[in-house]
């Protein structure tokens, strides 16, 4: 926010943690602090950002706030005053009672936070009514209320609808009425717009801000994105491992933070890690999606006349918001979903469109990296399991050959040589996709589809990996098909950028040509106007010249 | 740039250690449980030099009493009955193991293959299991029994496709559960192979839930055994075994006999013995899940 609404907290201190310590039982069967002695200070009307990657206690910190930890962890030192009473003071009911109603939390991920099989009123009103605050009817009509002011679509009857039956971004929006249903002093916003596409963020993002602003609400806003903090925090606070790094307002932190360690957090940001100089089209693609049309349930097809070509040691950008075609596109490519229409070629020649009918050397040379190592991996197998399977079952190397070939890989993505005996149980989100990484490599591939490779990683994490994969295209002329909604890393990674909606392809050309302006595509305009940018006036300048942007649904492509 | 210093306070725990945390947090019951399943597994194995007389002699009077040469007294026609539970122990535990074994591997192969391959091959599979899991289990063994005869390998056979359909029942939701993961697909992507993907990338995952359920598969085949063998299909005599011991017997109890109790509690321990410990297997490994991967 800016200077002028920063003042906007009336002095009165509505939460202060003094040495807050919460420490959670470790594997070794010893307590560890997951955070570590914090002091937090929130006045009304105002809006902290707890910044951080994960593990760094922002999340438990959040939850302290409302005198609670997950299972597993303790709440085992400090004060936790709230409007001047000491929760943990306080017996449990009494604390329950400002959990629900005084204080109130939204969840990052809203699908997880509803149930299924109950109506959205009645979930949006179940805090009110179970804590006596009002009746079920008065409940309901603010309910109603509340979804007018957030911009939902049919204010009036959308609360009759299931989680199921509206989209992303409304449910996080149904979610922030469930939390504000009781007018609440304090809100605690646990990532909220982080797992929704940019042109949904900004829309969240904004009501977020207008409710706290009009209700005189205080805020803990918690993301590990700066760019999105900076447009809705007065102050932020840098946390890491537990501690904190700094605070400061929200201008200072970003345009004049101290510590290296913020410094690092803003430059893997912004930071351009493509150092080629691009040619032009390629002559020769290594890749040529021709014409494809595909379809799940043969009625609506996914991909609609698609056609792509990536160059030799190439990184070719495929955008667009989720539902857009772009995994899709990676599973036609890969051979798991047959197109019904067009091909794929690879080094000039057609392949097969079903996997099954594909040879082991057309398998070889397109090898793919996942969105969530935790999944990409098989938990029951060491590191160089999985790495050595590809160089057994492509080169057929065994013993010792194959010892030396999984040690090599290991020092390519920067690995010690013991990390070949773990599980991967036992290493961190960038070393379990470093790990993918190796097993793509282990195949001697030519391309290399990376799908959101970079999205379940820390912000410091996922910039390594980044130049790990710009290495070693430059070592090994290696070509990415790079899909990403991200188009902050797309500006710095990317050779060409396709934009994709609604399976087709709207526009593609260097990645210079699509990012300069003036777009030649409205979406594509909207899609680049809606990356949060690192400066505290951003959303505010979006917003104000959102007529222009956002009335283009209709018209989005002709 | 990547230490290892992240991760170096998490050692991983060698077998040795598992198997001691395991042993360590033991309840009472679970030790009770493996003690029995201990005892009966010495004298499965040593049944020849701990029975006092041979499995077939006849020693001792009809019936005759408790005493000290005969510490469980004699049976209707005047074997040794302690002997006779120690021979038994032999058939009855070794034959139902033997079908358990059976059973998970059919119900295992067929129940993973049914989840990677899915489709057709999943809906035939499966429709053909309801089938004949919709025929009581007791009257189709009898039926088939019958027909085949009674002899060793068709009584292990019988048990084993009977059991084997809850196994594949069992095997393929959990596989379900495996076979969407990413690692799965990018072994197809990689071309490997369904014995591969089933064996290498689903089975390790899977171990746990496999495991606890073999304990109570192995009870439900060997009280199955028990069952046959006392409606006279099981296993045949000479042969000791506790179903049939207890059939043989059975007449006895109306004299004011407990020569059936002494079978009949033989298969009643050994049945509770085996829950108490998979109970334990099952909390142990949830327990483990949820630790594991937190790191």
């Amino acid at each position: 926010m800016n200077e002028e609404t920063a003042g906007t907290g009336n002095g009165e201190t509505l939460l202060e943690m003094q040495a807050l310590r919460v420490e959670a039982l470790g594997a070794d069967g010893n307590p560890f602090r997951i955070v570590n002695d914090i002091d937090v200070n929130l006045k009304r009307g105002e809006v902290l950002g707890l910044i951080g990657e994960s593990g760094a206690g922002k999340s438990t910190i959040g939850l302290a706030a409302m005198c609670f930890a997950r299972p597993g962890c303790l709440i085992t030192g400090g004060r936790i005053l709230f409007a001047g009473t000491d929760l943990r003071q306080q017996d449990e009911d009494d604390v329950r009672q400002i959990r629900g109603v005084r204080a109130a939390y939204i969840a990052q991920s809203a699908a997880a936070a509803f149930n299924p099989a109950k109506r959205l009123n009645d979930q949006v009103t179940e805090a009110a009514v179970r804590h006596s605050v009002m009746s079920h009817s008065s409940a309901t009509k603010r309910a109603k209320d509340l979804y007018a002011r957030l911009d939902l679509p049919d204010p009036s009857r959308i609360g009759r609808r299931y989680p199921h039956q509206v989209s992303g971004g409304q449910l996080q929006r149904v979610m922030s009425a469930m939390a504000m249903t009781c007018g609440p002093d304090l809100l605690v916003l646990d990532e909220p717009t982080t797992a929704l596409d940019v042109t949904t963020q900004i829309e969240v993002l904004a009501t977020v801000r207008d409710l706290i602003r009009n209700n005189n609400t205080a805020a803990l806003y918690i993301t590990h994105d700066l760019a999105v903090v900076a447009q809705v925090a007065d102050r932020i606070m840098v946390l890491r491992y537990g501690d904190l790094i700094e605070q400061g307002p929200t201008a200072k932190i970003l345009h004049d933070p101290e510590e290296p360690y913020t410094k690092e957090l803003i430059s893997a940001r912004t930071e351009d890690i493509n150092t080629k100089v691009f040619t032009g089209m390629p002559e020769n693609p290594v890749l040529a999606i021709r014409d494809v049309t595909a379809t799940y349930d043969g009625e609506v097809d996914v991909l609609k006349n698609v056609g792509v070509e990536i160059g030799r040691g190439e990184t070719v950008a495929i955008v667009g918001e989720s539902g857009s075609g772009k995994s899709t596109l990676a599973r036609a490519v890969t051979g798991l979903l047959a197109p019904r229409n067009g091909h794929v070629e690879f080094d000039g020649q057609k392949l097969s469109l079903a996997l099954r009918e594909r040879g082991k050397e057309e398998l070889r040379k397109i090898q793919m990296i996942y969105q969530m190592p935790d999944v990409a991996i098989n938990p029951r197998q060491r590191v160089s399991e999985i790495i050595g399977r590809p160089l057994t079952f492509y080169f057929g190397l065994t013993g010792k050959e194959r010892e030396e070939q999984i040690f090599a890989l290991l020092e390519e993505i920067d690995l010690d040589r013991e990390f070949a005996d773990r599980f991967p149980g036992q290493l961190s989100g960038g070393q379990k996709q470093r790990v993918c990484i190796a097993r793509a490599l282990a195949a001697d591939p030519e391309l290399i589809i990376c799908d959101e490779v970079t999205s379940a990683l820390d912000q410091v994490v996922a910039a390594g990996i980044l130049k790990l994969l710009d290495r070693l295209q430059q070592e090994k002329g290696l070509a990415y098909m790079f899909i990403t909604h991200d188009l902050g890393i797309v500006r710095n990674i990317a050779d060409r950028t396709v934009v994709m909606y609604q399976g087709e392809v709207v526009e593609q050309g260097t990645t210079e040509q699509i990012f300069t302006p003036p777009q030649k595509e409205a979406y594509t305009r909207k899609l680049i106007a809606s990356t949060p940018e690192m400066r505290t006036d951003w959303l505010d300048e979006v917003l104000r010249e959102r007529g222009d942007l956002f009335d283009i649904d209709a018209a989005a492509h002709t | 740039m990547v230490t290892t210093s992240e991760t170096a306070q998490w050692v991983r725990p060698t077998k040795m250690m598992v198997v001691k945390q395991f042993l360590k947090g033991m309840p009472l019951t679970a030790r009770v449980g493996l003690a029995i399943i201990v005892i009966n597994l010495i004298v499965v194995v040593f049944a020849p030099w701990l029975a006092p007389y041979g499995e077939t002699e006849l020693v001792t009077d009809v019936w005759a009493p408790i005493s000290a040469e005969h510490w469980l007294g004699g049976d209707h026609i005047g074997r040794d009955m302690l002997s006779r539970i120690i021979y038994g122990a032999r058939t009855t535990i070794a034959i139902a193991f033997l079908a358990t074994v059976l059973a998970f591997f059919m119900g295992i192969v067929t129940g993973f293959a049914a989840a990677v391959l899915g489709g057709i091959f999943d809906s035939i599979l499966s429709r053909f299991v309801e089938t004949l899991m919709a025929i009581p289990t007791l009257l189709m063994a009898l039926v088939v029994i019958s027909v085949l005869g009674s002899d060793l390998f068709v009584l292990v056979a019988v048990i084993a496709v009977l059991d084997s359909t809850r196994v594949f029942r069992l095997s393929r939701a959990i596989a379900m559960d495996v076979a969407v993961m990413e690692y799965v697909e990018a072994a197809r992507l990689r071309g490997e192979r369904l014995w591969w993907i089933m064996t290498r990338e689903i089975l390790p995952n899977t171990t746990l839930p496999l495991i606890a359920e073999f304990g109570l598969r192995f009870v439900f085949a060997f009280l199955f055994i028990a069952a046959l063998s006392f409606l006279g299909l099981g296993i045949q005599p000479p042969l000791a075994d506790w179903g049939g011991m207890v059939r043989e017997s059975s007449s006895a109890i109306i004299y004011g006999i407990v020569a059936p109790l002494y079978p009949a509690g033989a298969i009643a321990i050994l049945a509770v013995g085996t829950n108490l410990l998979v109970d334990y297997v099952l909390a142990w490994s949830n327990r483990s899940a949820a630790t594991e991967f937190e790191v």
